[in-house]
């Protein structure tokens, strides 16, 4: 079976607490918070005020440039405020506030249940439909589905691969979605192969999820999709996508600014596919998305369809609420989330699941020296010396830490995982990552200038 | 005793020989360099602090000795006394500053500003900002894990256990500005440094909204504008809902001291005006030329949140 080639690590996937449960839609909450940057890029910028009316599924915020991404109405109702909020960080984000009166839709979108499986649309008016409806990658990452779709100059795609990997220990949102919408999501893979105008799609799922891969199977072989399903081995982070590509196609994505269409790969995160489907055939923009509330202490884990902007708490009480005693609530899974601080915070479009730890569980592992075990460096799948990375971040060493490959880095969190001494690795090369990344990036400003 | 001898005389030789090729080396590749450097690096500190912008005091020495204008170079830690010093040495006009001091501005201390959460990962302040906003509700206040204390090369500053915020000793502290560099919210900064250390600021940076602020952090500024009114010298003014008040303009008064209703303004190194009833204190407000005076209304939520208390 395969997997990616190098490093990872094999957490125990503890998705048995959410995997069977059916997705269940929540009820519309009275209040939502959008932030105005749900995506990688620019923010988008606001087009209601104070006191306009909204109706489910209006464009209430536009992306600003190319990369950036509209934003839609979850619900409808009244905008009571576009101001700063906390967000989950406790960081002060712009958001719209609406405020909900009854659930009235606008009336292009088709929310009928039935398939439609025909696309007469080509290529470009696919794009622009997906641009219009917002989709940005609902793997975590954000990134604006347009944009990956829109080739540039020079490089063409041949291969189309869907994440269904789900790599995070505990999410099963994509594993649900897989389960429950295939279909749906199968015609998104369809419609995403026509404006890639690439022959091969490839639907990459590990093998702790048998009953997803033969679900989809089965469905291809019903529906004549020309789509395949890849059953690939369990290792963290197989979802990463330079990885992903790695484990399907065997090629090896170049180092920044490689991307994976230099190699002739666009990956698609599963639950983006079943978005594509519902923008392009339905004319629905993306205002809901499946979040998994799970954990061990978590009394009534579930997999539920949410209207973005839901504050995370209606989520956790739906679940049984906060267990008692010191509790950590992470947006994301254990590896790659977010602890929050504000659990008021809005669901957005990359918040997958949420993941409640109590107890010890609660709490970072004590410290202790580095014994220069290089486990770390086993595990990195990018091939770097995380070790090294966190004493060169610790002495602030930013020129040192560009030539050992900083911004390769994918942030997976493997050799933290691994460190048997418990030292935070990750802290300090993210720390690395960010400073490089600004001093690569004002670098590249100072050129430009220089250039005009 | 001949190999003796011949062992004594060839290494000799060599040796002689050696000096003589090495004579000739140095004085074919003799680097020219003004004497005076050294001279001007023995008089400054040695601290190599890098406040005054350049790498150590050997390069800074450098630059005073080989610039004709050195009214732009200044070393922190010796101060006015020791550019007087070197400037008459070189036979130029001493830069001058005034002396100056870190200030940290945030006072919320324990009791005023409740912790709403534990942080658990790397004690460090620029880790725990690029993570989330700190361990309590402001997003702007000090976070008490001392990359500051990190930065200073003389011990000048310390996290107080007690309060968790970071404290400078302002005789210890050179403002060579590594402090200022290291804080990650930008809490710090270089103020005039009056006599027997004394000092007015607001000692907040805090932009949130009064009401958001007054939830985080009861000793945070609310924008009220309130000390801006009464400031007789335009030295306060009130941007993003913070007041600042310029230590340049500043003298002193402490009018605005005691029109604080957070006690955001700390006072420092002198008593506090008697308190006045409230008529004759408005009293220098309506005197004051229009034009001096500084931005400042109070925001409409901004007054609520005063009414209520």
């Amino acid at each position: 079976m395969k997997t990616f080639p190098i490093g990872g690590v094999h957490p125990s996937d503890n998705k048995k607490w959410s995997c069977t449960k059916a997705i269940e839609t929540l009820a519309l909450p009275d209040v939502v918070n959008i932030p105005l940057g749900q995506h990688i890029g620019a923010p988008a910028t606001a087009k209601v005020a104070k006191g306009d009316k909204v109706l489910t599924g209006q464009l209430i915020a536009e992306a600003t440039g190319f990369m950036s991404a509209n934003i839609h109405s979850p619900i409808s109702g009244t905008v009571t405020a576009v101001d700063l909020q906390p967000n989950g960080q406790g960081l002060r984000q712009m958001m719209i506030t609406i405020k909900r009166e009854g659930d009235e839709w606008m009336p292009e979108i088709d929310r009928s249940k039935e398939l439609k499986r025909e696309c007469a649309l080509d290529s470009a008016a696919i794009i622009s439909k997906i641009k219009d409806a917002g989709i940005v990658g609902m793997g975590g990452a954000t990134f604006p589905t347009h944009v990956k779709l829109s080739i540039p100059n020079g490089c063409k795609a041949e291969f189309l691969i869907i994440n269904g990997v789900e790599c995070e220990p505990y999410l099963t949102s994509d594993h649900r979605t897989m389960l429950e919408r295939g279909e749906e999501l199968l015609v998104g893979v369809e419609i995403l192969k026509k404006a890639l105008n690439v022959e091969k799609a490839i639907i990459g799922v590990e093998n702790n999820k048998p009953d997803a891969i033969a679900n989809l199977n089965n469905i291809i072989t019903k529906g004549k999709f020309a789509v395949e399903v890849e059953p690939l081995k369990v290792q963290y982070p197989q979802g990463g996508e330079k990885q992903l590509i790695a484990a399907i196609t065997g090629r090896e994505v170049p180092p920044p600014p490689g991307l994976p269409i230099h190699v002739g790969a666009v990956v698609c995160n599963a639950s983006t596919a079943l978005a594509v489907y519902e923008a392009v055939q339905k004319n629905k923009p993306l205002i809901e998305r499946v979040v998994t509330i799970t954990g061990k202490a978590v009394k009534e884990p579930r997999n539920l369809l949410t209207r973005m902007g839901t504050p995370i708490s209606a989520l956790i009480e739906l679940a049984g609420g906060l267990p008692e005693g010191d509790v950590k609530v992470v947006n994301g899974g254990p590896m790659m989330g977010r602890a929050m601080v504000n659990i008021d915070s809005p669901v957005t479009k990359g918040c997958s699941g949420i993941t409640v730890f109590s107890g010890g569980d609660a709490h970072r592992v004590p410290t202790s020296e580095c014994i220069k075990c290089a486990k770390c460096v086993e595990a990195c799948p990018m091939g770097l010396e995380p070790y090294l990375l966190q004493r060169l971040a610790s002495k602030q060493m930013w020129a040192e830490m560009e030539v050992e490959r900083i911004p390769d880095c994918i942030e997976c969190g493997c050799c933290q995982y691994t460190c048997p001494a418990g030292i935070a690795l990750l802290d300090y090369v993210r720390l690395g990552k960010q400073t490089v990344m600004g001093i690569i990036r004002a670098r590249a400003a100072a050129a430009a200038a220089a250039k005009k | 005793m001949t190999v003796l001898l011949s062992t004594i005389l060839t290494l000799s030789v060599l040796g002689i020989l050696a000096a003589v090729i090495l004579y000739f080396v140095a004085q074919k590749f003799k680097v020219e360099e003004d004497p005076r450097i050294d001279e001007v690096e023995k008089m400054l500190p040695g601290a190599n602090c890098g406040g005054c912008g350049f790498a150590g005091c050997r390069a800074m020495a450098e630059a005073l000795v080989l610039r004709d204008d050195i009214s732009a170079l200044f070393c922190p830690v010796g101060g006015a006394e020791c550019m007087k010093s070197t400037a008459a040495y070189l036979g130029k006009v001493a830069p001058e500053k005034e002396p100056t001091v870190a200030t940290v501005r945030c006072g919320g201390v324990c009791g005023k500003r409740p912790r709403t959460n534990e942080y658990n990962a790397t004690k460090s302040c620029v880790i725990a900002s690029s993570f989330y906003v700190g361990e309590t509700a402001c997003a702007y206040g000090c976070l008490g894990y001392g990359d500051c204390v990190d930065a200073c090369k003389f011990d000048a500053i310390k996290v107080n256990p007690e309060t968790g915020i970071a404290e400078v000793d302002p005789d210890k502290c050179t403002a060579c500005g590594a402090c200022v560099k290291a804080c990650p919210k930008g809490i710090i900064e270089l103020r005039k440094k009056w006599p027997k250390n004394r000092a007015v600021y607001v000692s907040c940076v805090s932009k949130d909204k009064g009401a958001v602020t007054m939830k985080a952090c009861k000793a945070g500024c609310i924008g009220c504008g309130k000390c801006a009114k009464v400031c007789a010298f335009g030295a306060i003014t009130v941007e993003n809902g913070v007041a600042y008040i310029d230590s340049q303009k500043c003298k002193l008064c402490r009018k605005c001291v005691n029109e604080c209703p957070t006690g955001a303004i700390v006072l420092k190194g002198m008593d506090p005006l008697p308190k006045e009833p409230k008529a004759p204190a408005a009293k220098p407000t309506a005197e004051k030329p229009a034009a001096e005076k500084p931005v400042a209304e109070p925001k409409a939520e901004n007054k609520s949140v005063n009414e209520q208390k």
